[in-house]
């Protein structure tokens, strides 16, 4: 590791402007990521502004909605009522991801914040545009059996490897953040980028900026949500795909419905054309299934990961039949 | 290898074959164990009792002091830099920013470090145990990607790890054979333990050309690494020129003869201790770090602190080897084979002595008209392999019990019956008597126990909800084995309490309990009255903790050192005693004294033997008899292993839903203990079946998922309730009637995961991990 120096912020504007006084300096949630990292030296901030410290409320709204602060863990956000009467899809996905040992430090804006698994990208004697942009990327040929089939890019063909994260993209979820030029909202769905031809940058978080709380809006709908995690082993691994899905229907045919898939992109992947495809249709394993293969039309694997495509089909038609025979 | 050492090897095979004749030929009795050891006969006493391990308090306390924790003064830490090339020349080299850093004692690379003899590699003397023969940072040659470049000793652990991440390496790189199909282009026979491993008897080709039903596949299994749950560490200080070196060990007399070469002493003065070790399985032997950290605690002058980062575990101590296997069986309608074929290729070094034995549990699991069976080795630039708890037998079990798994479906035979049709009488290639062999027997207690006739002939067919069910089953079989070189001191104070100690290892197994358990039957003493000191290479004995010989081997040492010690007490006791004229073969220990065998009413206590002799203690030491039963006799473990898997029909996810081993072990000395190293073992096994598999980049030689997090071993939800039983019949012809059982419960683990996955699904996947695309 890397020597740095550490402060510990008593508020959002205190992180704010210390992370702007010192350059190439990091915010610090539970650091079960980043640390790691750091230990790895993959990452050497100079500097770490603990935040865990800010922002550790769940708050409900007048309308039912609700604000996650960024500190909030892993543990409490998955454990809490609220969220698991009204938005079972996230606690179920917060649960399915790492030990009870790390949600209970590892944080929500830490959470989003999260890096590839990607060998290559742990291993500086890789080749890695992500880590070292310009150097090329040696996954595309390697191992790659935990790489994205979705919005992949000639430099990079790395995945998200959050849980959460699935479940926030499909609830439409509003990340709130502030920096030197104020707050500013955006979208669960826009925060994490495609890698194109700049997989250096995760995500849209310009420099100083603080990922304060996350915004559940009211979707009484996906009371009726859950999450199928899909790995190599029961526990304590990292999704091949995973599927976040809710599903209303009315008079049998889908009033409503949300479909992300993990493990597949750079991205948690917001299933968009497969929700178009099924809102007025009856939720058939054949209509489903044309909507799962409409959204992963004309994907290609590489070497090692080809079978995550008939896989993200399979677990969406499974995932969405476990919710419409719930509600039948 | 040289011509010279061709002949030399040729020399020594024709002297051994005679020998081995003379062995297998001589009666009995003149063997070790042909006169099974007494303590069989013993019925009521502590053996197959449930004891808890005497470690555990101080385990669970953290009391017990591991490599890396004892304390010296004036200690530095040491960190390591790696290479990222696979073969080549160091070209540039530098260490300035790292020498410059607070903190900092020394960099050592090979331009600064001292002289070293290429180390000794296993299998090549009786105590070496070097994992490759490549001299340690002597020179700017890479002969592995991962290959440790420079040590930093620093005051603190973080200021080493800081300073080596600065140090900057670049290289000439050459052109390095890392592909291993590119490599089968150049294979050669290989040999094992001195021995070639090609046999073949009759025409085995033909037989299975000819045979009415055959099968004839190809099993593949991919590199694993060690992941101990401690990591490989030392600390060490050089006393003028002794090295005292506390090390993570399964064999310290052999570290210590091995490093006394490397640094060109005797080995009298390099004092090894191990007193507690968080698991071997082949790894824990001598690699490169206590090498680099000893000559670099010379050149600074203090003692030094090494522990590797489970990164550094994977670049730098070997694991096991990729293997491709070749399984074909030639079969009568009536289930007999005709012809057993077992052969393939598996990876190694240029630079190590390890051909994966694949073919070992072939040569005496079933009966054949024919065999042919072979391994051959293709060199790679590699870290060198190693053992890997049950070398060969873990992953040749898979081969050879998935076939005939496969056979049996052909044959619409029940696959337990098709092996007990094939049972051989003795030994099938050698021809020598078994001496305990009940697998028939620990099959039909494991098929009753389990509920083997629930399961469904046809395969596919039993489903609940999205899960397909299955089940199989496959034999497990591991060697009896003892190595030479048991020898144990036994020493009893007038107090009545005895003292063992021998230069053995506990790793977590039970060791030290089950042997205090034994030494306390054997002298009629309670346990608390018996100590057993181990892991120390001042002690007697040149013992393995390795080929599960060490239960054996301190078995035999510890019943010369109790003849002996028989021999001084009867001496002592004279003619005043109601024991005078006794031989030592017609007392036993009995309630803190000795008894005449066959009248308990002629004893004398210990205590009252000592002090009529005005003696404060007794001490004797001895070594083991020569391991001669291992020829004259084919002495192996065996298990019946039986697996029901549920096999998800959307995603191909495999989940083990209940697991039971068999087992025929001889006599479990401590069911409690013995539980724990079977369920290990199967739990090991239930990784090999699903997920383990280093990521070798066949582009770099990169180890590529160096890490617990990527390199899957199974968590608590991938293991079932493991039901273990045994049959308990005690081997006559082994010491305590006993064999070790470290390895077997690895065994035929992965085949009857396979087999289980087929009776579920149909499918039949031949190459491991079991990974849930190979199924969907």
């Amino acid at each position: 590791m890397t020597p740095f120096s550490y402060a510990r912020a008593e508020d959002v504007a205190g992180a704010i402007a210390l992370v702007g006084a010192t350059p190439d300096t990091k915010y610090l949630g539970g650091g079960t990521n980043l640390v790691d990292l750091m230990r790895e030296t993959i990452e050497r901030p100079a500097a770490l502004v603990d935040v865990t410290g800010l922002s550790r409320e769940i708050t409900v709204g007048a309308d039912g909605g609700v604000v996650i602060g960024a500190g909030v863990t892993n543990t409490a956000l998955a454990a809490d009522r609220t969220i698991r009467a009204h938005y079972p899809m996230l606690s179920r996905a917060i649960l399915a991801g790492a030990s009870a040992q790390i949600r209970n430090v590892a944080t929500v804006g830490g959470n989003l914040l999260q890096r590839t698994r990607c060998g290559y990208f742990y291993d500086d004697a890789a080749r890695c545009n992500k880590r070292a942009p310009g150097a090329g990327c040696d996954a595309i040929d390697g191992f790659n059996r935990i790489h994205a089939i979705l919005g992949a890019s000639p430099s990079c063909v790395a995945t998200h490897p959050s849980d959460m994260c699935v479940a926030l993209a499909a609830l439409d979820a509003q990340v709130r953040v502030a920096g030197p030029g104020g707050e500013r909202t955006i979208a669960l769905v826009d925060l994490h980028r495609l890698p194109g031809s700049t997989p250096e940058r995760d995500t849209e978080l310009q420099p100083g900026e603080l990922i304060v709380s996350v915004a559940l809006p009211a979707l009484p709908f996906a009371a009726h949500s859950t999450y199928r995690k899909v790995r190599d082993r029961a526990s304590y691994a990292f999704a091949l795909v995973s599927v976040a899905a809710a599903l209303e229907t009315e008079n049998g045919t889908i009033k409503e419905v949300r479909i992300a898939l993990g493990g597949v992109a750079h991205k948690p992947w917001r299933a968009f054309k497969a929700e178009a495809a099924l809102r007025g249709q009856v939720p058939s394993e054949a209509n489903v299934r044309a909507a799962a293969e409409l959204e992963l039309a004309d994907v290609a694997g590489l070497r090692d990961n080809g079978f995550k495509i008939e896989l993200a089909k399979r677990a969406i038609v499974a995932t969405l039949a476990e919710l419409s025979g719930e509600q039948a | 290898m040289s011509i010279v050492e061709n002949a030399t090897q040729l020399a020594q095979g024709a002297l051994q074959a005679v020998m081995k004749k003379a062995v297998e030929l001589a009666p009995d009795s003149w063997i070790p164990g042909g006169v099974p050891d007494p303590l069989i006969a013993h019925k009521h006493g502590l053996v197959g009792t449930q004891v808890s391990r005497l470690d555990g308090p101080l385990k669970v306390t953290g009391a017990a002091r591991f490599a890396a924790e004892f304390p010296l003064e004036d200690l530095v830490y040491a960190a390591l830099a790696y290479s990222t090339i696979p073969k080549g020349r160091i070209a540039t080299l530098d260490v300035a920013a790292a020498e410059a850093l607070p903190g900092v004692v020394l960099v050592m690379t090979y331009k600064t470090a001292p002289r070293l003899n290429p180390t000794p590699v296993m299998m090549t003397a009786p105590k070496a145990v070097g994992g490759d023969r490549l001299p340690v940072m002597q020179d700017d040659r890479i002969h592995w990607n991962g290959e440790p470049v420079a040590v930093v000793l620093a005051q603190t652990q973080e200021q080493a790890d800081h300073a080596a991440s600065l140090i900057a390496v670049t290289y000439d790189t050459e052109i390095a054979m890392t592909r291993f199909e590119d490599a089968k282009a150049d294979r050669k026979n290989a040999s094992f333990m001195g021995a070639p491993m090609l046999l073949e008897i009759g025409d085995a080709e033909t037989a299975l050309a000819a045979a009415p039903h055959s099968v004839d596949r190809t099993y593949r299994t991919p590199r694993h690494n060690h992941n101990p749950i401690e990591l490989h560490g030392a600390t060490l200080v050089w006393q003028g020129d002794d090295l005292i070196l506390h090390d993570a060990s399964q064999c310290v007399a052999h570290v210590a003869w091995t490093l006394a070469q490397v640094f060109g002493i005797d080995e009298a003065q390099v004092h090894v201790t191990s007193p507690y070790v968080g698991g071997g399985f082949g790894s824990k032997t001598l690699w490169n770090h206590q090498i680099l950290a000893a000559a670099a605690a010379k050149l600074a002058g203090r003692p030094v602190r090494i522990m590797l980062s489970r990164e550094g575990v994977y670049r730098m101590v070997g694991g096991r080897t990729l293997t491709e296997q070749r399984v074909a069986i030639g079969a009568q309608a009536d289930g007999h084979f005709d012809a057993l074929i077992h052969t393939g290729v598996v990876a190694m070094t240029s630079h190590n002595n390890m051909p994966e034995p694949f073919i070992l549990p072939t040569r005496s699991a079933y009966a054949a008209g024919s065999f042919l069976l072979n391994v051959e080795a293709v060199e790679l630039d590699m870290l060198a392999n190693t053992f890997m708890r049950a070398p060969g037998e873990s992953v040749g079990t898979f081969a050879l019990e998935s076939a005939v798994d496969e056979l049996a479906a052909q044959l619409g035979v029940d696959p337990i019956a098709l092996r007990e049709t094939n049972e051989p009488e003795t030994n099938p290639t050698t021809g020598t008597p078994f001496s305990s062999r009940n697998i028939v027997a620990a099959y039909r207690s494991g098929a009753e126990r389990f509920g083997w006739d629930k399961r469904s002939a046809t395969p596919g067919t039993r489903r609940e909800g999205e899960w397909l069910v299955g089940m199989g089953c496959a034999t497990a079989t591991y060697p009896y084995y003892r190595m030479p070189g048991g020898a144990a001191r036994l020493t009893l104070t007038k107090d009545g309490h005895a003292t063992v100690e021998i230069a053995a290892h506990e790793m977590g197994m039970g060791t030290a309990t089950t042997h205090t358990m034994v030494l306390a039957e054997r002298l009629g003493l309670p346990m608390d009255k018996v100590t057993f000191l181990y892991g120390d290479s001042k002690m007697p004995g040149t013992v393995m903790a390795g080929g599960s010989q060490q239960t054996a081997s301190i078995g035999a040492a510890v019943i010369a050192a109790q003849t002996a010690l028989f021999t001084e007490l009867l001496k002592l006791a004279g003619n005043d005693s109601p024991l005078a004229g006794l031989k030592p073969s017609e007392v036993g220990g009995y309630e803190g004294g000795l008894c005449k065998l066959d009248d308990p009413s002629a004893c004398e206590s210990y205590v009252s033997i000592l002090s009529r002799a005005q003696r404060d203690a007794v001490s004797v030491e001895a070594a083991g008899s020569a391991p001669l039963e291992t020829q004259h006799w084919s002495m192996h473990s065996y298990g019946a292993m039986f697996a029901e898997v549920r096999v998800n029909t959307v995603t191909g996810e495999v989940r083990v839903s209940r697991f039971l081993g068999s087992f025929d072990c001889g006599k479990i000395l401590n069911p409690k203990t013995a539980t724990s190293q079977f369920r290990g073992g199967i739990i090991m096994g239930l990784g090999m079946a699903l997920m383990e598999e280093t990521q070798f980049d066949e582009r770099t030689g990169r180890v590529m998922n160096p890490s617990l997090a990527e390199y899957h071993v199974p968590v608590h939800m991938d293991v079932p309730e493991i039901e273990v039983i045994w049959t308990d019949i005690a081997d006559p012809h082994a010491p305590m009637g006993a064999h070790g059982i470290g390895e077997i419960g690895i065994t035929g683990v992965a085949a009857a995961v396979a087999n289980a996955v087929f009776n579920a699904t149909g499918k039949r996947v031949r190459d491991l991990p079991i990974t849930l695309d190979k199924l969907m």
